[in-house]
């Protein structure tokens, strides 16, 4: 029984931390390329900084919206999934 | 009215006392209710107490109680700020308002076209209760905008506005834009509709909660930084965390202010993106027009 729950806990954690960091890159890689290409426009244009800059900004929000995601599966994880796992657990060698 | 007058300025300070005191009640609740224990601890909205209802018991959070006391201060800093307008004008709040009221405008004009032009208010108190929910958090309480249910209603209420300015189109043709381009495309366009609320709310509340997250985290480890260089200290001054001072304000400034801030201009943004996308234009005049030719016959 320990061991069950001991390799649920340390799935969940080890499932939040791999999420975390594949989820990190798309968000890094995009904001990244949003922001070197918005560099260049206003090294381009000095003139146009401002609607460059909100652009990017606006931009940069969305494109974070995976990392986003993936951070709410990596707190769902941490946070709620345990308890969830570990009932169903105590349920199934209560039924058995 | 003369603005000096001291029915003016009574009048003045209540309504400063309605936009403070809901903050201050929030505050004493939370004094209140906090369950005692270890002083770092990442927990969800607390429940009061549970409301029966038909078909579920309705619990009462604090998300809840927060989102009323924060709508409540914002409807007192409004009335303040058009207390005492005139034509010409005399207070200096008067430009204030009349300088967010046309940004607002011309912001909603330009990202939503003519037809959208009376959503200026809708979309001027989305941005105002969403940028003033994520703000609660810089007077240590729990920002409504972190629990999902908040913002999922507000996700929702756009997902019908969408829908409702899709159907002016005509019925049908609603129906059949869920098969372009080709009709095998259909549940993945049902799954897109029903994307645009979900990656709304997660968008926005999973913003405000990694800011939180994050600082309690900060916290708990320079604490434990603290006590392990400093614990050596004599008597209780081992136990202060000093490098707790600084840098969580810093961090703050980020996470709370300008990530607050930024959401609720996106989500704001998003609103008005969304609804004016989703309404067909050509669609809607063809219908006009031939719904004038009939009456005409």
């Amino acid at each position: 029984m320990d061991l069950a729950i001991g390799i649920i806990l340390g799935c969940c954690a080890l499932g939040a931390g791999i999420c975390m960091g594949i989820g990190a890159i798309g968000p890094g890689i995009g904001e990244g390329n949003a922001v070197s290409k918005a560099c260049e426009a206003i090294g381009r244009q000095p003139e146009s900084k401002g609607a460059v800059t909100s652009t990017m900004i606006m931009g940069c929000a969305i494109a974070e919206t995976t990392g986003i995601y993936a951070l709410v599966i990596a707190i769902l994880l941490i946070f709620v999934a345990p308890n969830i796992m570990v009932n169903i657990l105590k349920e199934a060698i209560g039924l058995l | 009215m003369n603005e000096k007058s001291l029915r003016f300025r009574i009048v003045d300070a209540l309504y400063v006392a309605m936009m403070a005191l809901p903050i201050l009640c929030a505050l004493v609740i939370q004094i209140l209710t906090k369950a005692p224990g270890e002083g770092i601890s990442i927990t969800g909205a607390q429940i009061f107490f549970t409301l029966p209802m038909p078909l579920q018991p309705l619990p009462i959070t604090t998300a809840q109680v927060n989102t009323w006391l924060v709508m409540i201060s914002i409807l007192g800093l409004c009335l303040y700020m058009t207390h005492g307008l005139t034509v010409r004008a005399r207070l200096r709040r008067q430009l204030l308002c009349e300088w967010i009221i046309e940004k607002t405008e011309a912001m909603v004009k330009e990202s939503m076209g003519d037809f959208f032009s009376g959503y200026a208010p809708f979309i001027a108190s989305i941005l105002a209760l969403s940028a003033f929910s994520s703000l609660l958090s810089l007077f240590g309480l729990n920002p409504p905008t972190s629990d999902i249910n908040v913002v999922a209603g507000w996700a929702i209420l756009v997902f019908i506005l969408i829908t409702y300015y899709k159907l002016k189109g005509g019925f049908l043709n609603y129906l059949k834009g869920f098969t372009e381009p080709i009709f095998i495309m259909t549940p993945l366009n049902i799954l897109g509709e029903v994307a645009t609320p979900v990656s709304m709310a997660f968008r926005h509340y999973g913003n405000v909660l990694s800011g939180s997250v994050i600082a309690v985290l900060i916290a708990a480890a320079l604490q434990g930084l603290s006590s392990l260089i400093l614990g050596w200290l004599p008597g209780g001054l081992g136990e202060i965390p000093f490098f707790q001072i600084g840098l969580p304000a810093i961090l703050s400034l980020y996470f709370d202010i300008f990530s607050g801030l930024m959401q609720a201009y996106i989500f704001a943004m998003l609103t008005m993106l969304n609804i004016s996308g989703a309404f067909p234009q050509d669609e809607y005049e063809k219908r006009k027009q031939k719904k004038l030719l009939k009456n005409k016959k």
